[in-house]
């Protein structure tokens, strides 16, 4: 039997034109499960692009600083010792670690603590926190370069005088619409040249990170005469589990300071893919919960279909035991009846897709006009597979509400119609 | 045509069966014009659903068209209706929804003729039974003769072997009564093989035999002369 079958959906049309009202109530609820499901889908896709753009670019970065004394006598040393690093141990865990891929020693003024840099540019003045760049910063912290550049392996190597300024600074240091890259600022009274400026995405902290400098690390340690490495920055191998670096190079680190491998207070670390690796699993539970709470919704729809089917299914009984009387057999019964089911379902399943999409594409243009979105939300959007799948949900859902009333159809005796009315 | 064979079925109403056939034996020849008569409880119904095939039979034989009805799936129970029988009810049973020559049509749908060929064919059957200008009326739209006219039009329109009238002219008045009659004496005249049920006895007279069920048997079965 064709499925384009004029005579078939003119019947359909017809059964469903003759109740209206009791259609449309039924098919609300199916239109209601998809409009939410599209709905939560899409604002859990907003929330995620929110998180997500809260972090920074590489997501596995390993931090080891120093931190506290230490408390286990260890090798006839003793305790209270404070770890002062040094580049030997940037270069020893650049050689002796073989999952580093990458390694920089950072430092920094006024942003652990103790007082900013006093920066100047012409008339204005202002004093901010000032840390070591690298090539390859903008990755490594929650931000995006607006102008210019960031800083790169050049400047490193050759030790120059360059800048990266978070937009705070620009504000404050600058006119509005001035042209900031190329001039110069002086940072404690040495000239810099300002190479970019960057605005922060880091959840919840971003105007202290956009008040703050970054220079080449090894010009910072010159300018303000810090021999030693304040912290390291590390990137792990490709394929390799943060954490697992994390520990060797605190167990190098351990052992070149003489430090007692039990002496856990010496050295703080933070992995970002652990921090990175929660939030996704956070998503993960809030995009199956989304999924949970619209598919029973579809189903509560369904089985409203379903009872309607039913009721449908007892008014036309003489009708159906009429078919087969004439011919009709089980199977074109049942193919007649889940028809009619998956019609309703799919067709106010695809308004509330539809609706749904709508709706999300209109929040996330209202977004982008008012610049991008709060902190946690930005750009919710329905996906071509989440349709997809929703559209599965519905023909699934149309015919399982379709099975009980096809079942009970199929089985209606043709005698009925031999029997008068 | 229909030979039936010491048939028996019993209804399972509470501990007791109740034995409605209790071994009726029949034999319809092709072309012939039958009524089968009977007081209420004589086993009437279901031996017209067992004919029909729209019951099964607990014993005996019964062969319709040279062809064994045993256990048939439900399936293959509608085909044979479909390729073998037209039924016409009491109460007309047409699909309110659809036209006069939609309602022909139908046999012909569950048969897997095209569209067009079916339109064709349910044209030509309301134009035999004198419908040509109530083709696409819809059935709140026609007299009661007129929907049995339709009714009588798609039982032949799929071409059966026998065609089985459940009390054809009961919701009918005198005048129509005639008039159907008239219609279903002239498709036997054709070669049809027709069996009424009813409880009419103008009806019954105007057929060529009449078989008259008793306690589940037939009780008497004559001919009669003047309506061959």
């Amino acid at each position: 039997m064709a499925l384009v079958d004029v005579d078939k959906w003119r019947e359909i049309f017809s059964t469903l034109g003759r109740h209206k009202l009791r259609t449309g109530l039924t098919a609300f609820g199916v239109f209601w499960g998809i409009f939410m499901l599209t709905v939560l889908l899409g604002a859990g896709k907003g929330f995620q692009n929110g998180v997500i753009d809260g972090f920074p670019r590489a997501r596995n970065t390993i931090f080891v600083w120093s931190q506290g004394a230490t408390q286990i006598p260890y090798e006839g040393l003793p305790t209270g010792r404070f770890m002062q690093f040094t580049p030997e141990d940037v270069e020893a865990i650049r050689k002796e670690i073989p999952t580093v891929a990458f390694v920089r020693g950072q430092n920094s003024v006024g942003v652990w603590g103790g007082s900013g840099s006093y920066v100047v540019r012409k008339s204005k003045s202002g004093t901010f926190g000032v840390s070591g760049g690298f090539a390859g910063v903008e990755d490594i912290n929650s931000m995006r370069v607006i102008d210019g550049r960031s800083i790169n392996a050049l400047d490193e190597q050759q030790r120059r005088k360059v800048a990266l300024i978070g937009q705070r600074v620009r504000d404050q240091l600058f006119a509005p619409g001035e042209n900031v890259i190329g001039q110069d600022i002086t940072i404690s009274g040495i000239a810099f040249t300002v190479v970019g400026v960057y605005r922060s995405t880091q959840d919840g902290n971003q105007q202290q990170e956009e008040e703050r400098l970054y220079l080449p690390n090894d010009t910072l340690r010159k300018t303000f005469n810090q021999p030693g490495i304040g912290s390291f920055v590390i990137l792990p191998k490709e394929g390799v589990q943060a954490k697992a670096t994390e520990d060797e190079i605190k167990a190098l680190l351990a052992r070149r300071k003489k430090v007692s491998p039990d002496d856990k207070g010496v050295f703080g670390s933070f992995n970002m893919q652990e921090q990175f690796e929660k939030v996704g699993g956070l998503l993960t539970g809030i995009n199956i919960f989304s999924w949970v709470v619209a598919i029973g919704t579809i189903f509560a729809g369904a089985v409203g279909v379903g009872n309607i089917m039913l009721i449908v299914v007892k008014e036309r009984t003489r009708e159906i035991g009429l078919r087969k009387a004439l011919g009709a057999t089980p199977g074109s019964i049942v193919w007649m009846i889940m028809q009619e089911s998956v019609f309703i379902t799919a067709m106010a399943g695809y308004l509330g897709l539809a609706l749904g999409t709508f709706l999300i594409e209109g929040i996330a243009k209202l977004l982008n006009a008012s610049g991008g979105g709060g902190r946690f939300f930005t750009n919710p959007q329905v996906d071509f597979s989440t349709a997809l799948v929703a559209l599965a949900v519905l023909v699934v859902s149309g015919v399982l509400a379709s099975l009980m009333p096809a079942a009970k159809a199929a089985a209606v005796n043709p005698i009925v119609a031999l029997q008068d009315e | 045509m229909i030979t039936l064979h010491d048939i028996h079925k019993y209804y399972r109403t509470g501990d007791q069966p109740l034995h409605v056939l209790k071994g009726v034996d029949l034999h319809i020849r092709e072309g012939e014009l039958v009524a089968i008569m009977g007081s209420s409880g004589s086993g009437k119904s279901t031996l017209l659903n067992i004919l029909g095939v729209l019951d099964s039979f607990d014993r005996g034989t019964y062969t319709l068209a040279g062809q064994a009805i045993g256990n048939l799936s439900e399936t293959d129970s509608a085909r044979l209706r479909n390729r073998l029988l037209g039924f016409v009810f009491q109460s007309f049973n047409l699909l309110p929804f659809k036209n006069a020559a939609e309602n022909v049509a139908l046999p012909l749908y569950y048969q897997g003729v095209g569209r067009k060929e079916r339109n064709y064919r349910a044209e030509k059957f309301l134009d035999m039974v004198g419908l040509s200008d109530r083709k696409t009326f819809m059935p709140n739209q026609l007299s009661g003769g007129q929907k049995q006219r339709v009714a009588i039009a798609r039982a032949l329109v799929a071409g059966p072997k026998v065609i089985l009238a459940d009390e054809p002219t009961g919701a009918l008045d005198s005048k129509t009564t005639q008039e159907i009659m008239a219609l279903l004496k002239e498709i036997h005249s054709r070669g049809n093989t027709l069996i009424i049920v009813t409880h009419e006895q103008d009806v019954a007279n105007q057929t060529e035999r009449q078989i008259i069920l008793k306690d589940g048997m037939v009780a008497t079965s004559h001919t009669q002369p003047q309506a061959a």
